[in-house]
């Protein structure tokens, strides 16, 4: 099917960016939801996959399977190199130093889970842990348990009346006392992107470790671990254009070296007898068990289709997106749009006076346009902002102006609806 | 330009009772009290009935937040449930679930109680927002069951679909 929404002039952004080309890498969004062309516009909370992510993780499963680091055969070989090279890929994207900082989790929740547990064994009663007001839940409830656990504070950096981060404010609630700084890299409600390098800067002046929740940010933003200096950041796979049940959490080297192992299993251990057990090196340390494989594979194939990309043209276009939604929205009567930060990653998030977020998404969805509804797992931040649900819609490197049209009708249609 | 099928969702009368909800209100003197979470979607209902000696539903009042369906359903589940017995009332709760789902109502129901449950229909259309209409009938069976949370077995049911 060829997709009328193509039909309009997309604006050129770059020589080498043609997003027409590029959509023709992703199959679903040929489909048609309701009898109306797809218009995907959810990919805040999960991408759609290129070909060349599905057609590896067929491969995998038709030709190289089998168990990883086990086993002497054939196919354990060709599995366990496919594997390993996915972390190469990774260490590639995030500029790590060493493959071995680069630690496969089931996504961006259990990294984050990883680190708070290993780190946590460390912590205890009054030392502080600072978060922003703006985190993701998956960034906000591993710190709660080591508060209920170990008696850890958590302090909370507010934003300034324009949604983006307050640095000053940030730096006030440095002490020696804080141990550890939690904070997105681009939030997934108000599309803050945050000053990485001032607040690393910052946090390591008190000799506190940086945590950066990267699940939005990686997607959308150049990611550099060595240049900012980061003790760890974290992504998730299916954000980033590849499969669900993938994420990574990397760490310096010295960190990892020093942690705890996180969950005990097969893979993780040096020797292991009836009264004592070593542990093998990072990443393996915190690799218990049969890890997903294939998943990892995928995540490999997604990165290197976008590090394959012109990323400065993806930005140019994403960036065009978000001045086009945020000015054909910004005009409709009844619409009030959150994040107004100079620093913003490509999303939108709106309320309508009176219509609650679900109505909006039900009618929207009737006319292939697909949106998030709800609390955006940021529940803190959704108190600040004054509601209980919001409406999102997030863009990837494929959608289109005319999509962003599509979705500004469907608004007005929705506002006319329940007039 | 609106989806038709969306007027079998939104019709009229649900948009009447979710933009002017009927006994929306705290009771001071209520018997019982439940309240309702989607913890999903965060539609919340807090219910207050007046139960007669002889099981009557004297009184009732909601209060709450959420979406037109959830709000004009716990609307018409007050204007419904009003002056019946609690045991008819749960009777026509089991036919609005089989309704929500698409499923034939069993229950042998007064025409005028039908006609009301009928109106949310539509909903069954709509597999992702059955929750929101079932909701309110959930907390008002919860109201008789202490400590069950009505948004619990709303999200049950959801995700048995």
């Amino acid at each position: 099917m060829s997709n009328s929404l193509l039909t309009l002039q997309e604006k050129p952004v770059a020589a080498s960016f043609d997003v027409a080309r590029l959509r023709e890498d992703f199959p679903i969004l040929s489909r048609q939801v309701h009898g109306k062309p797809l218009v995907y516009l959810d990919n805040g909370a999960s991408a759609q996959k290129p070909n060349p992510v599905l057609d590896a993780m067929a491969k995998a499963y038709a030709e190289t399977y089998a168990n990883v680091h086990r086993g002497a055969h054939f196919l354990s070989g060709t599995s366990t190199i496919a594997f390993e090279n996915a972390r190469a890929s990774v260490r590639r994207f995030v500029s790590a130093q060493k493959v071995e900082e680069i630690i496969f989790t089931k996504g961006g929740t259990e990294a984050i889970n990883l680190a708070a547990s290993c780190l946590g064994a460390t912590l205890g009663e009054g030392d502080e842990i600072i978060l922003t007001e703006m985190e993701h839940h998956s960034n906000i409830v591993p710190w709660h348990f080591l508060r209920e656990r170990n008696g850890v504070v958590l302090r909370w950096a507010p934003l300034n009346t324009d949604d983006s981060f307050d640095i000053a404010a940030f730096a006030k609630l440095l002490t020696p006392r804080t141990k550890l700084v939690a904070v997105t890299h681009m939030s997934n409600v108000l599309g803050t992107v945050t000053p990485l390098t001032e607040i690393i800067r910052l946090t390591h002046a008190v000799g506190a470790k940086i945590l950066v929740d990267g699940c939005q940010g990686a997607v959308h933003l150049p990611v550099d671990v060595q240049a900012l200096d980061c003790d760890f950041y974290v992504a998730t796979g299916h954000k980033l254009y590849g499969p669900s049940g993938i994420g990574f959490l990397f760490g310096k080297y010295e960190h990892l070296k020093r942690m705890r192992p996180y969950q005990g299993g097969g893979e993780m251990i040096d020797v292991v007898t009836k009264d004592k057990v070593t542990y093998a090196d990072p990443p393996h340390k915190f690799e218990a068990g049969t890890p997903p494989i294939v998943e990892a594979i995928g995540l490999g194939a997604a990165l290197d289709y976008l590090m394959s990309l012109d990323r400065a043209g993806i930005a140019a276009h994403e960036s065009a997106l978000l001045a086009h939604a945020t000015e054909e929205l910004s005009n409709l009567d009844r619409v009030r749009l959150f994040g107004r930060a100079p620093d913003k990653g490509c999303l939108v998030t709106f309320e309508t006076a009176g219509i609650h977020p679900h109505d909006v998404s039900t009618l929207l969805d009737r006319a292939g346009i697909a949106v998030r509804a709800g609390n955006h797992c940021a529940q803190p931040l959704m108190e600040r902002l004054g509601v209980t649900a919001s409406t999102r819609a997030s863009f990837a490197l494929y959608n289109t102006h005319a999509e962003v049209e599509a979705l500004v009708r469907g608004v007005r249609d929705v506002l006319e609806f329940f007039q | 330009m609106i989806d038709p099928s969306l007027r079998d969702l939104y019709q009229e009368v649900i948009l009447d009772h979710g933009r002017n909800p009927r006994h929306y209100h705290a009771l001071e003197n209520a018997s019982h009290e439940a309240h309702g979470h989607n913890p999903l979607c965060g539609d919340r209902v807090h219910l207050y009935l007046k139960i007669g000696p002889s099981g009557l539903v004297e009184d009732i009042a909601f209060e709450g937040k959420g979406c037109a369906i959830s709000m004009a359903s716990a609307s018409m589940m007050t204007d419904l449930v009003l002056g019946k017995e609690v045991k008819e009332a749960k009777i026509l709760a089991d036919a609005f679930y089989q309704l929500a789902k698409g499923e034939p109502v069993e229950a042998h129901l007064r025409p005028e109680d039908r006609e009301q449950i009928e109106v949310m229909g539509g909903v069954s259309e709509f597999p992702m927002r059955v929750k929101c209409a079932t909701l309110a009938w959930h907390t008002f069976e919860a109201a008789f069951e202490p400590k069950d949370g009505a948004g619990q077995q709303a999200l049950r049911e959801a995700m048995s679909e």
